[in-house]
């Protein structure tokens, strides 16, 4: 078992256009770890200066990471992150 | 590329955009997955409740996704107005646009141009803005 972890349209390119795949860690920052050593480049766009992107939504089981410890927030086998871009402009 | 529209959608949109002014209006229309075909429309609330900006609540962009999934749809256009500037992408729209295979489409209810308004449509891939036809079907 791991974590399934479902991405977004506009990352596909890092994931051979795959919509889901499986990465492992304790925490979700463990996890982006895990996903940009399976596809590279991918962590660049969830972080910026070791931090979550303002504009990337990540969802754990679908809860908002930022309430439940952002990068800190632990992940765990059976679980299912979700990555969604924002929707915002001005 | 061309978006087709229903009138009925470009009215309520624009009705939409006049009735949350001051602030920035937003939300999308829907179609089954595959189609391109714009049939569902889903005002979304602007979380930000600004003038300026507009971002959907995670909360309700999540929940979207979860709905388009369920009904095997696809997002054909998200929509946003500006309420004091020329209904084109900004720089922060161009920065923020993340489903590429939307119809991005803007309106305007300024001022200067009233009676008027703009109703226009754009596809933004890759930080490239391209406007397209918009063809309104009654």
């Amino acid at each position: 078992m791991s974590i399934e972890v479902r991405i977004p349209t506009i990352l596909r390119p890092y994931t051979k256009d795959l919509k889901s795949v499986e990465a492992t860690g304790a925490t979700l920052s463990d996890l982006i770890t895990n996903l940009d050593s399976q596809y590279a480049g991918i962590g660049e766009r969830l972080l910026e200066n070791g931090a979550l992107r303002r504009f990337i939504n990540i969802y754990i089981n679908d809860e908002d990471v930022r309430f439940l410890g952002g990068l800190q927030a632990p992940v765990k086998d059976g679980d299912s992150v979700t990555i969604l871009p924002a929707v915002a402009g001005g | 590329m061309t978006l087709e529209i229903s009138r009925s959608f470009v009215d309520t949109i624009l009705a939409q955009s006049r009735a949350e002014y001051p602030d920035e209006c937003c939300g999308v229309i829907l179609g089954p997955a595959g189609s391109g075909q714009a049939l569902r429309h889903k005002p979304m609330v602007n979380a930000a409740h600004s003038p300026t900006f507009y971002e959907f609540d995670p909360k309700d962009l999540l929940g979207l996704y979860r709905e388009v999934d369920d009904c095997d749809e696809e997002i054909v256009v998200i929509y946003h107005s500006h309420t004091e500037t020329e209904a084109y992408p900004s720089r922060t729209d161009i920065a923020y646009a993340g489903e590429p295979g939307a119809h991005y489409v803007l309106v305007s209810t300024r001022k200067e141009i009233a009676p008027a308004t703009e109703f226009r449509s754009y596809r933004i891939v890759d930080g490239i803005v391209t406007e397209e036809p918009v063809v309104i079907l009654d």
